[in-house]
This record gives structure tokens, sequence and C-alpha cells, in this order.
């Protein structure tokens, strides 16, 4: 029982006799549970090689996929606009579910909200659902503009956003010209990647589509960056922090930074920050446009291409050394900015850093996963630091990520280890975990299930989580790090070298028997 | 190069919209246009004629087999038939499972995406299963997709109905897009004054009956052979008359936003016609032994 003078959350509580026996009793009872020997067995298989080739044949299941649905990233899209009011035109579960992910992950109060479809809608349609939400919205929240996109249900039945939007108005549900941008973002299609890809082109393809006559490619001297699926907010302080060094004006064409980490004094802010709409308008006239992650924009940067007729730098995601000089020298060629003293010697820093730790890092196996580019980006800097990339895992990869991973890991002796892993989900991750364990395994909070698993067959096939990517439910504040540019890739060396550290003091903490590596400078 | 014109073909099920479609598409192949032909309708019988094949494999059913219509590339999915046609179905389930609707969003999602629509074609047509019974059938009149519709009809009571309804349906996407009613195509079944049926229901449609296609046994002939009447016997006057129909498609400029009649007065044109008798209100709920009371009493 509580002790109300001493009151205890469920750890450590449940561990008191009294709730070890009634949970037991209440398995022996009722549960029929496989004796332990039975489980430890099952489990044990679980370990084997033979388990691996069965789970790599698996067909119709997925566990733990590693990747979210496409209205997820569409929310994420609309929030980084100018008073923008996120709509979901689909049934209030899945609305909640993308709520409650984003609260939990930037501990912040996140404003979605949905059109609450329901049988009858599902039979007649959604467009009563559309033209009452978007009548009540617009009184209500004082949104200067509304992204709205789909869940399952308004895909499965066809519903037309376009005509329905266009409807609404027509009847007088809101104002003619209240901005209403859109995207089809059916969750079985892609991934959450896909569904920012989808939302982002919408609401270019809103504002400048007809738009165009006048617009004349860098008449007004900007670069637009489109960040894509971001959730490290201190990705858009670094990107906006090195433009400025170089002196180069810029657009972000979603900007969710402000709206995703609000001060607590005291105001409630509904909106805060974010592209606006003439800054989107204006953004045909810029000199060009970068894609922060290029394997999953593919949408967007169609519509940059064809529409605004921009030519689109191929860089890759501005991560690790090369992946930030290719970016920086990029932006340097596009606008004629030269690459300041600041930002060469912010890489010498890196480099210092790189250099200091790599004693530590070298030759260190680890395992990844998580979206394309990231992990993309991760990879090509890991073998900057002389890691050795093992289980490459992303499970909304495409065979072509695929293969420009294969191309990254050829370019380096560290790679000769790494294979990459498209479409594959954290139930295969735990498998080859098992059979070629790596020193560690990067990636977001749900990894922390195959670190429970591997150290329950003994200390030494333990794999100890990095936390590193989206989403991290389990530690504070990560969110507010930083993954791109030079400063970024402090971040992650930081990380990697103090995890590696960490484990190391783990394990020579025994005293007088491993002690005698128990270094107080390391 | 001409613009690129989208149309869609629709009409109650069985009343020859893919006999019609592929004949009409033959002909403006043979004049030297590029068409496309997308059938949307899961039996996949919108392009057997133009390829001369039983049915041509659909998009859906190399997604499944794929495990995803990602992993499937355009050459997958389309087939070149008779006159440089290019073909596709969408596909769909099996009757009484699944979503054919959702059947045919992916399949033009995918189309569009991995860039079907290429700039040398001339022309899109869309055939359409029976009645536009959900959103996904709607699919191909969604903004940016089929700008004008034709609905083949002929001079019975069921077909007629059916003409009303999808104009209906029009009606729902034109108000806030460019999708228009560009006519009717009367597919006959020799009935009586059946032409002038049609005219009189396109009038009240807003539009016009574009082209009347007699009836002729050579298109059976023709089918049997897995072929157009056009390609089948090109001397034929039936393949003529495709001609004609596909020249006036050619030169159509009349796409309207329909307007759809109510039950009452579709009722009345039947009637008018002779289609339809008049009801006689007096004797409905009455049954067979109180009608012979009733007239014994008389």
């Amino acid at each position: 029982m509580q002790d109300v003078n001493n009151i205890k959350p469920c750890y450590p509580l449940f561990r008191q006799d009294e709730y070890q026996q009634s949970m037991s009793a209440k398995r022996e009872l009722f549960e029929e549970n496989p004796s332990a020997d039975k489980v430890a067995e099952t489990f044990a298989w679980t370990t084997t090689q033979e388990y691996q080739d069965l789970n790599f044949k698996r067909e119709a299941l997925t566990v733990n996929p590693a990747k979210a649905c496409q209205p997820l990233g569409s929310a994420l899209c609309g929030l980084g606009f100018h008073k923008s009011l996120v709509y979901i035109h689909g049934s209030q579960g899945c609305v909640a579910y993308f709520r409650t992910y984003f609260n939990r992950h930037f501990k912040e109060p996140i404003a979605f909200i949905a059109d609450s479809m329901t049988e009858d809608a599902a039979v007649f349609g959604g467009q009563k659902n559309v033209h009452e939400g978007l009548a009540n919205a617009t009184k209500l929240y004082g949104a200067e503009m509304i992204a709205m996109s789909t869940t399952c249900i308004a895909e499965v039945i066809g519903d037309d956003l376009n005509a329905f939007i266009g409807n609404a108005k027509k009847e007088g549900n809101l104002d003619k010209d209240f901005p209403v941008p859109f995207a089809h973002t059916p969750s079985f299609v892609g991934s959450h990647v896909t569904g920012w890809d989808n939302m982002e082109e919408g609401i270019l393809r809103y504002f400048t589509l007809n738009e165009m006559e006048g617009k004349k490619v860098g008449s007004n001297g900007k670069i637009n960056i489109v960040p894509g699926f971001e959730t490290y907010l201190g990705n858009y302080r670094v990107i906006k922090r090195m433009l400025k060094e170089m002196d180069v004006d810029y657009t972000f064409l979603c900007d969710p930074e402000e709206i995703l980490d609000t001060p607590a004094d005291g105001t409630f802010r509904m909106y805060a920050g974010g592209t606006t709409i003439p800054e989107i308008k204006d953004a045909p006239n810029a000199i060009t446009t970068f894609m922060l992650q290029p394997q999953t924009l593919e949408k967007t940067r169609k519509f940059v291409e064809s529409t605004w007729n921009q030519e689109v730098p191929k860089t890759t995601i501005p991560m690790g050394v090369s992946g930030t000089d290719e970016f920086l020298m990029a932006v340097s060629q596009a606008t004629g900015k030269a690459i300041p003293e600041s930002l060469t010697k912010e890489r010498g820093r890196l480099v210092d850093m790189m250099t200091d730790s790599h004693a530590w890092l070298h030759g260190k196996k680890m395992a990844i996963y998580g979206d394309p580019d990231f992990v993309y980006g991760m990879v090509g800097f890991m073998l900057e630091l002389g890691i050795e990339p093992t289980h490459i895992l992303c499970n909304n990869g495409s065979k072509r990520w695929a293969k420009s991973i294969e191309k990254l890991l050829a370019e380096s002796p560290y790679g000769v280890h790494g294979k990459a892993y498209p479409g594959a989900d954290l139930w295969h991750l735990r498998s080859l975990c098992f059979t070629d364990k790596p020193d560690f395994l990067i990636g977001n909070s749900y990894g922390k299930f195959i670190q429970r698993d591997t150290l329950h067959k003994g200390k030494a096939f333990e794999v100890p989580l990095i936390r590193l990517g989206f989403p991290i439910f389990d530690r504070h504040h990560l969110h507010r790090m930083t993954t791109m540019g030079y400063e970024g890739a402090m971040y992650i060396l930081t990380t990697l070298t103090n995890a590696v550290l960490e484990r190391l003091d783990d394990e020579t903490r025994g005293m007088a028997t491993t002690d005698y590596n128990y270094d107080l400078v390391r | 190069m001409a613009k690129l014109r989208q149309c869609a073909i629709y009409g109650k099920g069985g009343i020859g919209k893919s006999t019609t479609t592929q004949n009409l598409v033959a002909a403006l192949a043979e004049s030297g246009k590029k068409v496309m032909i997308v059938g949307c309708d899961p039996k996949a019988d919108s392009t057997r004629l133009i390829l001369h094949s039983k049915a041509q494999t659909t998009v859906m059913h190399l997604a499944a087999e794929a495990g995803s219509v990602e992993d499937l590339e355009l050459e997958d999915v389309m087939s070149v038939g008779f006159g440089g046609i290019k073909c596709v179905e969408s596909g769909g389930p099996e009757p009484g499972v699944g979503c054919a609707g959702r059947g045919v969003i992916t399949a033009i999602n995918f189309l569009e995406e991995e860039g079907a629509y290429d700039e040398d074609l001339d022309f899109v047509f869309y055939d359409v299963l029976g009645d536009v019974v959900c959103g996904g059938f709607a699919m191909p009149i969604r903004e940016n997709k089929a700008q004008e519709i034709y609905i083949v009809c002929s001079g019975e009571m069921m077909a007629m109905y059916a003409a009303n309804n999808i104009a209906k349906g029009i009606v729902k996407y034109a108000n806030s897009g460019s999708v228009r009613l560009a006519g009717l195509i009367c597919n006959s079944r020799n009935t009586d004054r059946e032409d002038e049926l049609i005219m009189a229901l396109a009038a009240r449609l807003g539009t016009t009956m574009i082209h009347f296609v007699p009836r002729h046994n050579v298109v059976q002939h023709a089918e049997i052979r897995r072929m157009t009447c056009v390609e089948y016997d090109p001397t034929h006057k039936q393949s003529d008359e495709y001609r004609s129909l596909a020249n006036k498609i050619v030169n159509n400029t009349n796409f309207v936003i329909p307007t759809p009649i109510e039950m009452e007065e579709l009722e009345e044109l039947l009637m008018e016609f002779g289609i339809m008798e008049a009801e006689d209100e007096s004797i409905v709920g009455k049954t067979a032994a109180e009608l012979a009371a009733e007239a014994a009493a008389a």
C-alpha cells in the first residue's frame, strides 16, 4: 500500500511484496502462463540465427515499424506557417494521436483540429464535415490560413478536398479569400515524410501556381530553405545562423521553430512565428530553393523546378563535415557570397573535436535506424568519425535510398561491415542485434526495447541505445538540440563519444576486478 | 502541340461504354491522334478490343503482387495496342470485397506520379464503371483531370435515369471546378423515336446529343475477334459512324454545367415519348379482389 507520508511512483512501489504476490497470483490463477522454462527457451530461440532467417522471411506483418503515417507529417508542415491552423479531415482518433505524438516529443501544447468523421460521413461523404468544420474553425481560432490534410477514412471513400473547399466557400461557410491549402495524405501510402512533402507542395502550389505572372527567378536576391520533416529545433536555428553569418538573405518555407518552443511567461500562444503568406508568394522570386532533406522532398522539388523554374541544387542533408561543406559551398555558389571566417573557424573546431575523440570512436560498430535523409547524414558522419556503421535500417527508405547508402559505404574503409535494410522494421533489427552485435544502437526512443531484450540475454549481449532521431519520448529536451551543420556535428560527436565513455565506466566500475581501467581521465 | 484533353465516359452498366469508347478511340487514333485509355472498372474490359487480349493485367493486380504500388514502373502497367493507343486498366477487387473506388484513386495517382500523361498525348479517355457510386469513381473528374464528360445512353428508361443521375454528380464538382458535361452519346437500342428522345433529354440537361450511334451486328462480329469495328472492317459504314463521333468530339466546344432534372420531369418526358405509362393513382395499394369488386360495382 501507499504510505501517505512517503508516496511512491509505480516504480518502485510495485516492487513491494504485496504487489509482487498479487501479480504472481494473477499469472498463476488467470493467465495460463507457460512455465518460466518455456518462456526462457522461446526467448533464447528468438535470439538465434535460425529465428532471424524466419524473421526476414516475414511477409504479412510489421512489428514496430519505425515510421508514422502521412498526416503526422502534413500536420508538422502545417504548423510552420504564420497563424496557420492545422485541420485534418478525417476521424477524431487519428488526430488525437498526432497531437499526443508531438506533445510527448516536444513537451508543448499542440493545436490540431479534426472534423471528426463518423459512420454517416463515411457513407455520405465528408463534405458536410468540411463545410461545418471550416465554418467553425475560421470563426473560433483567429487563424489566417488553414492547412488541410486527410486521414484514411476520407481517402478510402474518395473525398475530394479541392471540390469540398471550393463548395464551402461558394456556400458562404467561410470567406472566399480565406486561404485553405490542402493535401491528400492517405496513411496507407508512404510515411510521415511523404505527408510532409505533400503538404508543403500543396501550400506552395496554393499560393503561387496562379500567381506566377511577374515572378522572376533571382529578383528578390534570397534563397529558400525547405526543411522537410525536421524535429530538431536547433536545426532551424543553426541553418539561419550560418546563413546570417554568410550574409545570405533567406526564406524558410515552413518554420515551426517558435510554435514548438514557446516560453512559459503566462501567455498561451496558439500561434507563434512561422512563414508568412507574402513570404511564400515571394518565394518564386528567389535565386533557388534548397531541400535540406532531398531524398524525401521529391514532390516539392518537382513543383519548384517546373512551376517556379528554379534549378534546385543537388545537395545532400547538411550533416557532418562534408555534408555541411557541400551545403555551404552550394549556397555560396548560388548567391555569390563567400563562406565567412567564422564558419571556417567553426569547422576547424569540429575537426579538432573529432581528432580529440577519435581514439574512442575509431572502429566502434554502431547500428542505426531512422528517416531516410537523417540516416544518410548520420552514416556519412559516422564514416568521417571512423565509426563502422553495421545495420542501417530505414523502414520508409526506398531502394534508391539503399543504393545511396551503399555508395557512401563503398567510399570509406569503415563502410565494409555496413548493410542497408530498406523497409525493415525494429523486430528485424532486434534479430540483427542478437546475431551480429553492434557496440551501440542509434535511434529514437523505441530502440530501448532492443536494449532491454539484448540485456535480458546477458550483460555481454546488451546493445545500449544512443538517442538520436524522432520521436524521443523518454528523455527531455533533446528536440531542442542540433544535428545539422558543424554545430550539429559537434552535438552528435559529443553524444556518441560520451555514450562510449559512459559504457566503458559502466563496465570498469568493478572494485578490484575491472577498476584498473576505471580512469579519471578519458 | 494542342493541349491535352482529358475526357471521361460515364453511363449505365451494360450500355456499351467500353465498346463505344474503344471504337471512338480507335477512330481517333486512325486520324493520327495520340490517345490513352484508362479503364476505371474492376472488370478491366476497357482495353481488350484495342489490345486483342482477354483482359489487360491491371495496376492493382500488379501492385498486390509486388506488395505496393510504389514498387511498380509505368512500363509494367501500360500496354500499347492498335494505332499506338496506350492502355491502362486500374483494376480492383473481386465482387463483394475490398474497395474498388480506392483502386481507381490509387491507379490514377500512380499514373500521374509516373508521368503517364506525357506531352505527346492529345487525348486521355477514362472509361468509368456504371454509376458514380462513390468518391473513388469520381476521381477522374477531380480538378486537373477529365474536364469533359460524355454520357453514353440509349432510349431506355433506366439508361436515362442513370444519365440524369450522372449529371447530378457532375454538378457537385462543376460548381467549384472546371469539369463540364460535353454531351450525350446515344448508343442505339432501336427503340422508337430514340434520337428525338435523347435530344430532348440532352436539351433539358443543357447539353446536346453529340452523336447517334446506330446499332449494327458488325460491332459484335468485331468484338468476338477482340477487335474494334474500326480495325476489323474499316470500310464498313458503322466504322464511319465512330469516325463521325470522333470528329465531333475533336471539334466539340459545347461544355456546360448540366441542369439535371427532377424525377417528375424525367417521367413526363418518358410519358411524352410513350416509354412510360401515366400512373393511375386510383389503383395504388388495391388488391386484385378489391379491384374486381370495384369493377363489378361499376
